[in-house]
């Protein structure tokens, strides 16, 4: 049996991002658990509203891209898209996501200009177990749209 | 926070297409919930809270930060090109430390 390398040698994207997520888990290892109180849907509920998404958030618009399960709960892929022509008088302000069942609800905010052509973002965020999270989209016109989507959590990743 | 942040931004475009822009910076985002496991004492939360983009000055994309982004933020996003210029990068940690970097590009 050979080991997987590159073929040709050298120290590929994978490799360093590996070597770097070996890393952190060394760090996380050392105090992995989860403390204090967890939000609730309330909480984040409460969350959403201080950023202006209340009862008046519609279904619609708003498409959140998760893993079905995330084995690894300190890094979960995460895209967000929003049906927005992005121009002048028609674009997304602000993308908030949410998450229930994280100590903090907040997990980050997202603030757009029509400059950016196409309401599309990717990040990784921490999840600390399965929960449901929450993209809410704020209009240039003061709507908002927000969608809820299901996630499994094998471990969790808030403790480190 | 010393080590370089790594960016993608295309080199050229044609105008009004739309590009992506890929960052990465490496930090750990310690959360402020974990426990040494010497001391048994918490350790302090240090993140990276606010990343901003601006191109030619004028603020394009940003983002408000939590302790539930994964360490080494890493951020997708899009803009339109619209003429020749200079992309900054900022990002901001909990004691106002900041790291900087820019990507030009040719817009035909």
């Amino acid at each position: 049996m050979t080991e997987r390398t590159n073929s040709n040698g050298a120290l590929g994207r994978r490799d360093v991002l590996r070597a770097a997520l070996g890393g952190a888990l060394a760090v996380a290892g050392s105090g992995f658990v989860l403390r204090g109180a967890s939000a609730t849907p309330e909480t984040a509920a409460q969350a959403l509203a201080k950023m202006g998404v209340g009862g008046n958030a519609k279904q619609g618009k708003v498409h959140l891209k998760l893993p079905e399960i995330a084995e690894n709960g300190r890094t979960v892929p995460l895209s967000v898209r929003v049906d927005s022509p992005m121009s002048d008088k028609d674009y997304v302000k602000a993308i908030h996501i949410v998450a229930e069942g994280n100590p903090n609800p907040e997990v980050v905010t997202f603030n757009l200009t029509p400059a950016v052509g196409k309401a599309e973002i990717s990040t990784r965020m921490r999840l600390g177990k399965t929960q449901n999270v929450v993209a809410a989209a704020v209009m240039n016109d003061g709507s908002v749209y927000k969608v809820s989507r299901f996630i499994k959590v094998t471990i969790g990743g808030c403790g480190g | 926070m010393a080590k370089k942040p790594r960016i993608k931004v295309p080199k050229t475009a044609k105008k009004g297409d739309i590009i992506k822009i890929k960052t990465l910076v490496l930090h750990k985002m310690e959360t402020g919930l974990r426990k040494d496991r010497k001391t048994k004492k918490l350790v302090p939360r240090m993140i990276i809270n606010k990343f901003v983009a601006t191109f030619n000055g004028k603020e394009v994309f940003s983002a408000n930060m939590s302790p539930a982004i994964s360490a080494n933020p890493y951020f997708a996003f899009h803009t339109k090109a619209t003429e020749s210029g200079t992309f900054e990068f900022t990002w901001t940690d909990d004691m106002g430390k900041t790291v900087t970097a820019s990507r030009k590009i040719t817009v035909t």
